[in-house]
């Protein structure tokens, strides 16, 4: 007995590993050059200012550096990637509008069911361009605006100019400036002041195309006193060469309001995930992030929020699971600036069949903070012997006046706990299912519940399989 | 036919051998107390009995209703009908007492189970047990007691209703009323669901009401000698120092 293992299979993302072929796409070539960049931008119609700002983005990007702290991106090559594939229509308000292979996509991973059963509002989004954008009457009514950033761009031009990389500047990282230079598709929503939208909105981000890059800009602005749930999904089949996804979120959390911005993230495992999430907080404002990493080969992924109000809050909820060629770097970020502002970070992240896991955050404290509170907690589990997890949090505090707690937890399976649970009559693959979803429990009771049974199915699938 | 034979069985833990050729026979219903010194290795009988990877058999063999167990996981000898009650119950998060004892009636049995009987036999045996009702929602163990954590072994015991369960050192670290609403619930096993016990154990205390069989006593790996409940009383009087 002693010595025999069970051996735990990698992930069955048949769900998600499907592809259709890309028949009359539009497509720019592959690289990236000032022509390709003045070619999206013509594309895509933009006013004048855009254009520039692409093309000075682009110039950021070429001076700077690629990040030499974090996981290996050297399999990244700029030059063999397509930044912009056109699908072979414009966006729909109906589902029987959409092309039938498109349609069919997000009908297998469940979009339009979701939608008609527990979500306020619809966007889809294929390759580079939304395909579906469609909201309740009812949310609508409310004021609420929920369209595709190029749309957003036409009709609320300068609502989109006052926000649009201003939290994140070109100049943030190489990968904001290659962002700021060819972004297309997201999603804009608009929630006026004292609207509360009483179910989630969600966007689904679908890269379809082999070699492709996506590029989609999210701007959220919640007025003073609203309240909105936010859902972000996305997800590629396989390939054998490498896709990059370098999205980009900025969301703007008013006065005493509150955002909720969940994601679940199952991008396939040739897949670069260079993504930045941005959060501002006014005063009495809260942001609570839920965040579900299963996929990419490489991510590097740390939504960031400024408590700048007095008495804002954030919360961060995240949860990360690194399988077979998986390096994933991910965690939270928290500049606190008002006073009486407070944070709390609780990550998990599990590791196994050799994948990296690493929890990277920094908490950070202003002198004129007074009375802040943060509280950080990541715990780590590893499946194994050749997995790996990494703990990387720093903490800038500048005033005496706070009360910052720090508690880290790394630790392999422990074969004791699975030995207890099989002499209840309870199999070794189940066993150990249920120790890790007793660990992401914490995590998927912040889901909705579509959401939590997927995480669930995932983990599940993850160690069903087989027992060698 | 017994149902468990051990045969001449020798266990060893990381190359070092703890147990040398142990043979024991107990039959349905029966009641067997294994006492014996600290380190005599009587935990190291009940893992090795039920399944422990960490302990292997390098000679013997485990007999279970007539069929050979010796190589089965622990999993597939819970199916079978054992049950171990563990000294040290460990803490599982983010699954509750009650849902974990439900998934492991399905799994064990293969069949599911009417969540109205389920609940009914639940409150049952934690009255029985003097567990109070909020605990089925905890997490399994976490922040439980060394009390509750024991009435959660026996709770599991009861709902699993296996046809041998071993309770390894249940009594040890309990308070005089804890023993006694443990041996409640052994009792209940004993006489309501004529279920066999190999109850291990240093002290006499969780014998004090229970009517046993046989008692055998372990030094330094070797069983040396078997007798009637009145050995329990001696031990209890002399010691091991007779048998050392």
């Amino acid at each position: 007995m002693a010595g025999k293992r069970s051996q735990v299979k990698d992930i069955d993302r048949s769900i998600y590993d499907f592809r259709y072929k890309e028949d009359g796409f539009y497509k720019v070539d592959e690289g990236l050059t000032e022509d390709i960049v003045k070619q999206i931008s013509k594309e895509k119609h933009d006013p004048e200012w855009m254009t520039e700002f692409r093309l000075r983005s682009l110039e950021i990007y070429n001076e700077l550096k690629v990040p030499d702290w974090g996981p290996d991106i050297s399999g990244l090559n700029m030059n063999d990637i397509v930044t912009y594939v056109r699908p072979n229509t414009n966006m729909k308000a109906k589902w029987e509008d959409v092309p039938d292979d498109i349609k069919n996509t997000f009908d297998r991973l469940g979009i339009p069911e979701a939608e008609r059963t527990s979500l306020a509002g619809v966007g889809a989004q294929y390759d580079s361009e939304l395909v579906y954008h469609n909201v309740k009457d009812e949310v609508l009514k409310q004021g609420v605006v929920y369209t595709d950033m190029e749309s957003a761009l036409r009709d609320h031009e300068d609502l989109v100019r006052t926000h649009f990389m201003k939290l994140v500047p070109p100049s943030d990282h190489k990968f904001a400036a290659l962002h700021g230079a060819v972004w297309s598709g997201g999603s804009f929503v608009y929630v006026p002041a004292g609207v509360k939208v009483e179910i989630p909105l969600q966007s689904y981000f679908r890269l379809n195309a082999p070699g492709a890059g996506q590029f989609e800009h999210t701007l959220i602005i919640v007025e003073e006193g609203a309240d909105l749930h936010f859902i972000e999904g996305c997800s590629a089949p396989k390939y054998n060469v490498a896709n990059l996804h370098a999205g980009c979120v900025e969301l703007y959390v008013g006065k005493n309001a509150r955002l909720r911005y969940s994601t679940i993230e199952n991008w396939s495992k040739n897949m670069y995930n260079l993504n930045t999430k941005r959060a501002i907080c006014e005063e009495g404002a809260s942001m609570e992030w839920v965040s579900g990493s299963f996929g990419s080969h490489v991510s590097y992924l740390y939504p960031t929020t400024i408590l700048k109000g007095d008495n804002s809050h954030m919360q961060f909820n995240g949860i990360t699971f690194a399988g077979k060629g998986q390096n994933l770097d991910t965690g939270a970020k928290v500049i606190q600036i008002g006073k009486n502002t407070s944070t709390v970070i609780d990550t998990k992240s599990i590791s196994k069949d050799g994948g990296v896991s690493t929890y990277r955050s920094s908490v950070t404290v202003n002198k004129e903070a007074k009375n802040a509170k943060a509280s950080v907690s990541c715990a780590s589990l590893m499946l194994d012997d050749i997995s790996r997890s990494d703990t990387v949090p720093a903490m800038d505090i500048k005033t005496d006046d706070c009360d910052i707690g720090h508690e880290a937890k790394i630790g392999r399976i422990s074969d004791e706990a699975i030995f207890y649970l099989m002499s209840r009559g309870i199999s070794e693959s189940e066993a150990k299912a249920m120790i890790v979803s007793g660990f992401a429990d914490p995590v998927a009771k912040e889901l909705p519940l579509e959401y939590a049974v997927e995480m669930n199915n995932l983990i599940n699938l993850e160690m069903e399989g087989a027992i060698g | 036919m017994s149902l468990l034979d051990v045969r001449n069985l020798s266990v060893s833990v990381e190359d070092l051998e703890i147990l040398h050729g142990i043979d024991l026979k107990i039959n349905k219903g029966e009641t067997h107390v294994l006492m014996g010194p600290n380190g005599a290795g009587k935990s190291t009988l009940g893992y090795a009995l039920m399944g422990n990877p960490g302990y292997s058999i390098t000679g013997g063999q485990i007999y279970f209703n007539g069929l050979e167990i010796s190589n089965d996981s622990a999993d597939k000898r819970a199916k079978a009908g054992m049950f171990l009650s563990f000294q040290n119950p460990l803490e599982v998060p983010g699954i509750s007492l009650s849902s974990f004892i439900r998934n492991a009636i399905v799994q064990k049995t293969g069949e599911s189970i009417k969540y109205s009987e389920f609940k009914k036999e639940l409150k049952k045996n934690m009255e029985l047990l003097s567990f109070d009702d909020s605990y089925k929602d905890r997490d399994l163990n976490v922040g439980f007691s060394g009390g509750e954590k024991k009435k959660a072994e026996i709770l599991q015991m009861l709902m699993l209703k296996p046809s041998l369960a071993i309770l390894d050192e249940t009594d040890s670290g309990l308070d005089v009323d804890a023993v006694r609403t443990v041996s409640k619930g052994v009792e209940e096993y004993q006489k309501n669901q004529d279920g066999a016990l190999l109850i291990i154990t240093h002290s006499t205390r969780i014998l004090e009401s229970l009517h046993v069989d046989y008692t055998h006593v372990l030094v330094k790996g070797k069983l040396i000698t078997t007798g009637d409940s009145s050995l329990v009383d001696e031990i209890n009087e002399h010691g091991f120092e007779r048998f050392m």
